[in-house]
């Protein structure tokens, strides 16, 4: 049996919805896959903290505020600065169609934005995870 | 007991018995249902078609008639033959003057009631330059950390002549108190003013999330506005119970009520704990659902509401005043019904569900912008929106036969079962040791996220279908919307202000009430609005009220069940 | 290229978290570089407290936790935590949550706070957890708590693999004490009664007293049937902090108790046999179902029709096993 994929689901900033995120973290435990959940309201520091003490796979983060323009690029820098930016980091909730770019560039692998079924979630994690190979 | 019809039940069995046997077999065997069997959004099963039978056992007096004990007809005798229902669509974004200017191009579309929507710092009780607040300032609603900036917010706005609906919930005491400082300096008469906090603390543990304080502390400062309007504001509701927000965070339509009365519930107790008389204060608590996607469905769960909440309040709490069991409530489409792909496709989606809250009795309406799944609404979102709900109102006569859908034999039928299905569960939380244990222990949260997990399941079968986003899929949309743009200067420009306010004040004066606030928040038989206006009067920022009293309440960690 | 183990075990030696973090997610590697690291890191191991924390779900165990670590803090000593949850027994996938009660912790670099699944394995221990015991032994930290859910029999494991056994009641779930339900009782070093402040919460302690009064576990004697140490019962509360700092010390004066005496000798070599136990007894149902799965694949068939039956359909391959 290989381990499972390692994932961080990670609310930050003052946003509090949490209806995707919680079925995020159903569709990957039924997948699998070990799901480690922050809690909201959470800071990027301790979102970084913990991916880097959990030894994550994948960082996800669920933004449906409007603030990934402030909140993604810190958590970028942060990983880059702790050693740990083999980490794969998605981003789901809602972000604008010109938002992606950048995002992209800045090192977000994947968007699985609203009404990303949630097969499609497992698949493109699993993938991405393959992909990267072993660490 | 007398009940809806006067039928021979018998014969219309044998009736219904023939007519499956021969019309329908027959056809049945040419063209098969789409379905072995239909249900509704919310999970109930529905029949090829009802009759008399299926109301036969109804009590006339449930259903009754409009402005009459139940109330399941509506709460007025004469409805919107006399008024409309209150075109209430929200506005917020940026200073209080960038949301001013909105107000005043609603009001000049034919809006006759406001809403205002805060951004997340505000919400959540952060000042605009706390370290929280970065990059949140002014976004998805309007920004206001002080007194000054109510007074940009509502500049040239008579508070005398338009009720203003603040959809605010952990701090909505301090929005309150604002309001009330504003009213004063203008000069206002505090009973003539109408309006609504959303303020309903028990469903953010539950479904929004916008929270501060612990369960104890918050509920009681509910208690506090409920009661500080009772005695000083005739005409203001001091508090929407909402279902909206559980609904949109995936519960079932009967859950969101039910949920929804369990709070209510929960409130009456804690303000009757004081010795205010029911009758002094249920007059004025309001209610708001959502209006989801399955037409028929809604209307009946609107229905049920009137008559549950008539009955508790009569029966469980012995009100006196009809006006204390009369249910009237806010209505909102469903923001989750709206979709990305094929945007425009969202204005009929929103059309038939106002349709349904109108069918349904709602008081106020606000219908959303096609732009829903991007971004805040645009103007030009708004004004279709708004016409969505004037064209109902003036070019389709609905609104002129009360309750046009009492009498049906499904309606009334669906009615009833969800009547009973309410009550049931409300048994089941009083014997499982009530709402803010539940609560405590994530009951109520996890039938929300269960619920909100299957529509995921569904949606991704295709078993629920969703035009442009599993069925009628377009490949290549290209999208051409314009859509809210957030202006980057929100942030400088609001906190400047605040620094003005706090250079310009008398700190000390407002450090010794300060600490009088922590008092007056120890002690809970007191109430804390008046200290609170005297606060904000001081220029107390929402920050400087919100931190004093974490040091004495601290902040709640919720369990999160999945 | 991944940094080989032995790298990752020289920066451990030197405190490095990040290291500690990565060997963690190898503790079930089968290379065998890893595999003989993972052996160095144990006998470079040995100087942390290890101490158990269990109770049924609602017991206040994870806030508990929270407070402890806190108040451990506060004494200068580097804390861990290895927070186990159950996997589905469906899809063997988890939803691990009980780093959010400690939330304020995850900013201090004293604090060391990692989840896992119990994947498979009955018990209640997941298979690395010792291993990442030992990783945070080696890096430094010096109180390490593992924290399980206790729910019935099986998950007694917890008290084989600490030197501090800890089982955690609430008051009012229920009318008799979890502890007892769930078969848990006579695993623990120490009693706790979580929320106190709640006016139930003396009952809880009485009968917790009473029944280990009745009980075989009240005392732990040595050779000479002198008592070692005399199971507690200690109210706490999260809420008001009340009883916590009485909590450690009780811990703290567990541990000492057991290090003064041959009692501590006998315990550690309990735990000793139990990891050697737990070590061989995987490595040996991987090597059968490594080399076995094809072929009960193919008798499969035969065994169901009743032709073939599993005693000797599993002598066979148990047989054919190279050791």
């Amino acid at each position: 049996m290989s381990s499972p994929i390692r994932v961080l689901l990670a609310k930050v900033g003052l946003d509090g919805h949490d209806r995707g995120v919680k079925v995020v973290a159903r569709t990957l435990r039924d997948a699998g896959m070990d799901v480690i959940y922050t809690g909201l309201h959470r800071t990027p520091l301790e979102v970084v903290n913990a991916a880097i003490q959990e030894d994550v796979d994948v960082l996800g983060i669920s933004l449906l505020s409007g603030a990934h323009m402030t909140i993604c690029p810190k958590i970028m820098d942060l990983l880059k600065e702790k050693d740990a930016e083999d980490t794969i980091v998605v981003v789901g909730g809602v972000v604008p169609d010109e938002d992606v770019a950048f995002l992209k560039e800045i090192g977000v692998k994947e968007l699985l934005l609203q009404d990303t079924p949630p097969a499609k979630i497992v698949e493109t994690l699993t993938r991405l995870v393959e992909e990267r190979g072993p660490r | 007991m007398t009940t809806l019809n006067n039928i021979n039940a018998a014969q219309l069995e044998e009736q219904l018995e023939l007519w499956e046997k021969e019309e329908v077999s027959t056809f049945l065997s040419k063209q098969p249902e789409r379905e072995e069997e239909f249900f509704t959004l919310g999970g109930f099963p529905v029949k090829r078609s009802y009759t008399a039978l299926d109301t036969k056992d109804i009590p006339l007096e449930d259903i009754g008639l409009p402005g009459q004990y139940p109330f399941t007809r509506g709460p007025y005798p004469t409805m919107y033959r006399s008024r409309y229902w209150t075109m209430r669509q929200i506005a917020g974004f940026g200073t209080g003057e960038d949301t001013n200017k909105r107000f005043k191009y609603l009001i000049s579309q034919g809006q006759t009631g406001l809403s205002t929507d805060f951004d997340m710092p505000t919400l959540m009780g952060y000042d605009s330059d706390n370290e929280m607040s970065d990059g949140e300032v002014g976004r998805e609603g309007v920004a206001v950390d002080t007194l000054a900036d109510m007074e940009a917010l509502f500049d040239g706005i008579d508070l005398e002549k338009i009720s203003v609906s603040m959809t605010i919930n952990p701090t909505a005491w301090i929005l309150l108190a604002m309001y009330v400082a504003l009213a004063k300096r203008k000069g206002y008469d505090l009973n003539k003013l109408s309006g609504t906090i959303q303020a309903d603390i028990l469903k953010e543990y539950m479904a929004q999330k916008e929270y501060i304080y612990p369960i104890a502390p918050s509920v009681r400062i509910v208690r506090d506005c409920i009661t500080y309007c009772a005695d000083h504001m005739k005409r203001y509701n001091p508090i929407n119970i909402s279902g909206y927000h559980t609904s949109e965070a995936g519960s079932s339509p009967l859950h969101e009520i039910a949920f929804t009365m369990a709070n209510a519930v929960t409130y009456v107790e804690e303000v009757t704990k004081t010795g205010m008389d029911v009758d002094k204060f249920a007059p004025r608590l309001a209610f708001f659902f959502v209006c989801q996607a399955d037409f028929f469905e809604e209307i009946a769960k609107f229905r049920a509401a009137r008559r549950v909440w008539a009955k508790i309040m009569k029966n469980q709490f012995g009100a006196k005043k009809p006006e204390s069991m009369r249910l009237r409530f806010h209505c909102q489409t469903a923001a989750a019904s709206l979709t990305k792909p094929q945007y425009k496709v969202n204005i009929i989606r929103t059309t038939v569900q106002a349709l349904a809250a109108v069918l349904g009795g709602a008081q106020s309406l606000h219908t959303n912008g096609m732009d829903e799944a991007f971004a805040i609404p645009t103007e030009e979102a708004m004004k279709i929106a708004l016409r969505t709900q004037q064209v109902i109102a003036d070019e389709t006569n609905v609104a002129n036969v009360i309750d046009p859908m009492g009498g049906s034999y499904f309606l009334e039928n669906l009615t009833s079962e969800y009547e009973k299905k309410i009550f049931e569960i409300l048994d089941e939380v009083k014997q499982n040791g009530g709402t803010v244990k539940l609560i405590e222990e994530g009951w109520f949260q996890k039938h929300i996220a269960d619920f909100a997990y299957e529509t995921a399941l569904r949606k991704q079968s295709g078993q629920k279908p969703v035009i442009g986003v599993n069925k009628y899929v377009e490949e290549d949309e290209k999208v051409d919307i314009e859509t809210h743009p957030y202006d980057p200067t929100t942030a400088d420009r609001q906190i400047a202000r605040l620094q003005n306010v706090r250079a310009t004040r008398d700190n000390q004066k407002l450090n010794t009430l300060l600490e009088q606030l922590v008092e007056v928040a120890k002690d809970e038989a007191q109430n804390i609005m008046p200290i609170t206006i005297e606060l904000v009067e001081a220029g107390a920022t929402m920050g400087d009220i919100v931190e004093k009293l974490r040091t004495l309440w601290g902040t709640y960690r919720e369990n999160p069940v999945f | 290229m991944p940094t080989p183990s032995a790298e990752l075990f020289s920066r451990l030696k030197t405190g490095d978290l990040r290291a500690a973090s990565r060997l963690m997610s190898r503790a079930e590697s089968h290379d065998p570089a890893t595999i003989a690291t993972l052996g160095e890191i144990y006998k470079s191991a040995g100087r942390a407290h290890i101490v158990g924390l269990t109770g049924v779900p609602g017991s206040g165990k994870s806030t508990l936790v929270s407070r402890l670590v806190s108040e451990i803090r506060k004494s200068g000593r580097k804390v861990g935590v290895i927070a186990i949850d159950p996997s589905s027994p469906f899809s063997g996938g988890s939803i691990l949550g009980d780093r959010i009660r400690m939330t304020n912790l995850v900013l201090d670099e004293g604090v060391y706070i990692r989840s896992m699944a119990t994947r498979g394995s009955t018990g209640g221990l997941a298979k690395s957890a010792l291993t990442a015991v030992d990783i945070l032994d080696t890096a430094g930290f010096d109180v390490i708590i593992i924290e399980t859910v206790g729910v019935g029999q099986d998950e007694v494991e917890i008290a084989r693999a600490s030197h501090t056994t800890m089982v955690v009641s609430a008051p009012g779930l229920g009318d008799d004490v979890q502890a007892i339900k769930a078969g848990i009782l006579e695993i623990a070093d120490i009693h706790v009664v979580s929320k106190c402040d709640r006016p139930d919460s003396n009952r809880t302690i009485t009968d917790l007293k009473t029944m280990l009064a009745m009980g075989i576990n009240i005392s732990i004697k040595d050779q000479s049937n002198k008592p070692v140490w005399q199971v507690p019962v200690v109210g706490t509360s999260s809420e008001t902090g009340e009883g916590i700092d009485k909590l450690i010390t009780t811990m703290d004066k567990h541990r000492e108790a057991h290090l003064t005496s041959e009692l501590g000798e006998e315990r550690l070599k309990r735990i000793a046999e139990y990891r050697t136990f737990k070590t061989a007894e995987d490595l040996l149902r991987n090597r059968f179902f490594d080399s076995t799965s094809e072929r009960i694949s193919a008798l499969v068939e035969k065994i169901s029709k009743r032709e073939l039956d599993p005693f000797t359909a599993s002598d066979e391959l148990l047989g054919n096993i190279a050791f």
